[in-house]
């Protein structure tokens, strides 16, 4: 565990200063969309964005997909990907360059370890209880959702993404 | 600067209103989609838009003030319209060359990069062209008038899927890369969702629905609950109620900042859902400014 870890570590360094592998030219990832999902267009193309730097896919530094590369791949309207970008630079994420396009600019701190532990166990007695309740698996799902809509929505605009997912869970259980 | 500014703008033919007092502000850079049933004078807006027809009453103007059809106007403006018409008996090339000879604007380069790319014979005829082809040969002549305004009467219709997307994706690109704004008319509400960003719909000769796609989205929302408790919510601004036996949708003039009724679920509402319950009560309506916006309630008893 100990030597993945070092081994990994070792290998981000590397790849900032000479990459390994022939980087591809544009940018490391491609959007696609969901059409069933109900979720808005430019919100897919943020969740793409983050998943990918959640699972290291992008870095900061990396570019994004170009305006009109997306357009042309995707037949989708070119103010919903600026819309998009501009989310993302909102968020911290990237951060435009005049003439050239969209980067990252930051990675998604992740939660630390020990708190994740704790929100799991949390959860996990919350789910007892529900379990206990009769409620299966479908049930308990639709429930969670259901909360996890209101909790959003009552917080309306001011969306601090991660503060309120710790907060939702500590709540419940 | 707006690309499509009509007042009190209508259109008779014999003694019907095909279009009836319509008002209409469509600002530059947007993808504008118009909606409607069939007769609801989406091909008659367009026509006078571009200019093929004169308005029986009031006036409309594009690219900031300039008479529809004047040739100030007519430089700027590319039309495509239904079926893409195309001399069937001549060849692409010949196409090209006909529309560089009655156009004062045409980029040759462009087109016959454009026609490279798609893969079309410039010796064969365009009437033996494929549906998706033709569609793309008549909107490669028209943008390679460089338009300022780029519009579209039900330009995909008769396409099958990938060649919409290929389609739409042409269309799309010259927004992004050379700012074209685009004025399209189209059934396939679906597909609208990723295309559009301002709406038009359209409903008996008269503007129902008008605005900034996000914009009307972030004005509306759907509320689920008990079908007993409905009639008392459907007292404020319900565009369309739809009653099961237990439970009902009510999609309502409601922003997130709006207070759910307790025992009832808000949700947000896709353009399609938007558009279609508009369609189903074409007395609501929801317009910029004050007036014309009225809360017609009307019911739709599920069976």
């Amino acid at each position: 565990m100990g030597i993945g870890k070092r081994v990994s570590r070792k290998a981000d360094e590397v790849g900032k200063t000479a990459p390994a592998e022939p980087a591809p030219a544009g940018s490391p990832i491609a959007f696609r969309l969901d059409a069933a999902s109900g979720v808005p267009t430019y919100l897919q193309l943020v969740h793409q964005v983050q998943h990918a730097l959640r699972l290291g896919y992008l870095k900061p530094g990396d570019q994004l997909p170009k305006v009109r590369e997306v357009v042309a791949a995707l037949a989708i309207n070119p103010n919903t990907v600026l819309k998009a970008y501009k989310d993302l630079e909102a968020k911290g994420l990237a951060a435009g360059r005049p003439g050239q396009g969209t980067f990252v600019r930051a990675t998604l701190s992740q939660v630390a370890l020990p708190e994740l532990t704790a929100l799991h166990r949390s959860l996990s007695g919350w789910l007892n209880a529900a379990d206990e309740a009769g409620l299966d698996e479908d049930g308990i799902v639709a429930l969670f959702s259901n909360a996890l809509r209101d909790f959003y929505e009552r917080r309306g605009g001011t969306r601090t993404r991660r503060g309120a997912a710790s907060g939702e869970t500590e709540d419940v259980a | 600067m707006n690309v499509v500014e009509a007042r009190g703008l209508g259109k008779r033919y014999g003694s019907t209103w095909a279009l009836r007092d319509c008002s209409l502000a469509i600002p530059a850079g947007h993808v504008v989609a118009l909606v409607g049933p069939n007769g609801a004078g989406k091909s008659t807006l367009l026509n006078l838009v571009v200019g093929l027809a004169a308005p029986s009453a009031g006036i409309v103007t594009v690219l900031g003030g300039r008479p529809a059809g004047s040739p100030a106007a007519l430089d700027n403006i590319a039309f495509v319209a239904q079926d893409t018409p195309l001399y069937g008996n001549l060849s692409a090339a010949d196409m090209l060359h006909l529309t560089r000879n009655l156009n004062r604007r045409f980029d040759q380069p462009y087109a016959q990069a454009r026609l490279t790319e798609l893969g079309i014979p410039p010796r064969r005829r365009a009437g033996k062209l494929s549906g998706g082809q033709q569609a793309q040969l008549a909107l490669t002549l028209a943008l390679a008038r460089r338009p300022r305004l780029l519009v579209l009467d039900e330009p995909v219709a008769m396409l099958d899927p990938v060649a919409r997307h290929d389609f739409m994706a042409t269309v799309l690109s010259a927004a992004a890369e050379d700012g074209v704004s685009v004025l399209l008319s189209s059934h396939v509400l679906a597909e609208l969702e990723r295309v559009a960003d301002h709406l038009i719909l359209l409903s008996r000769g008269r503007v129902q629905v008008a605005g900034d796609v996000d914009d009307l989205l972030a004005r509306h929302r759907v509320l689920t609950g008990p079908t007993a408790e409905a009639d008392r919510y459907a007292q404020g601004p319900v565009v369309h109620l739809r009653r099961g036996g237990a439970q009902a949708h009510l999609l309502v003039r409601a922003g997130a900042d709006d207070p759910v009724p307790p025992g009832w679920e808000a949700h947000p509402v896709g353009l399609e859902e938007l558009a279609l319950a508009y369609l189903r009560e074409p007395d609501a309506g929801a317009l910029p400014g004050p007036g014309r916006s009225g809360n017609t309630v009307l019911t739709e008893v599920a069976k």
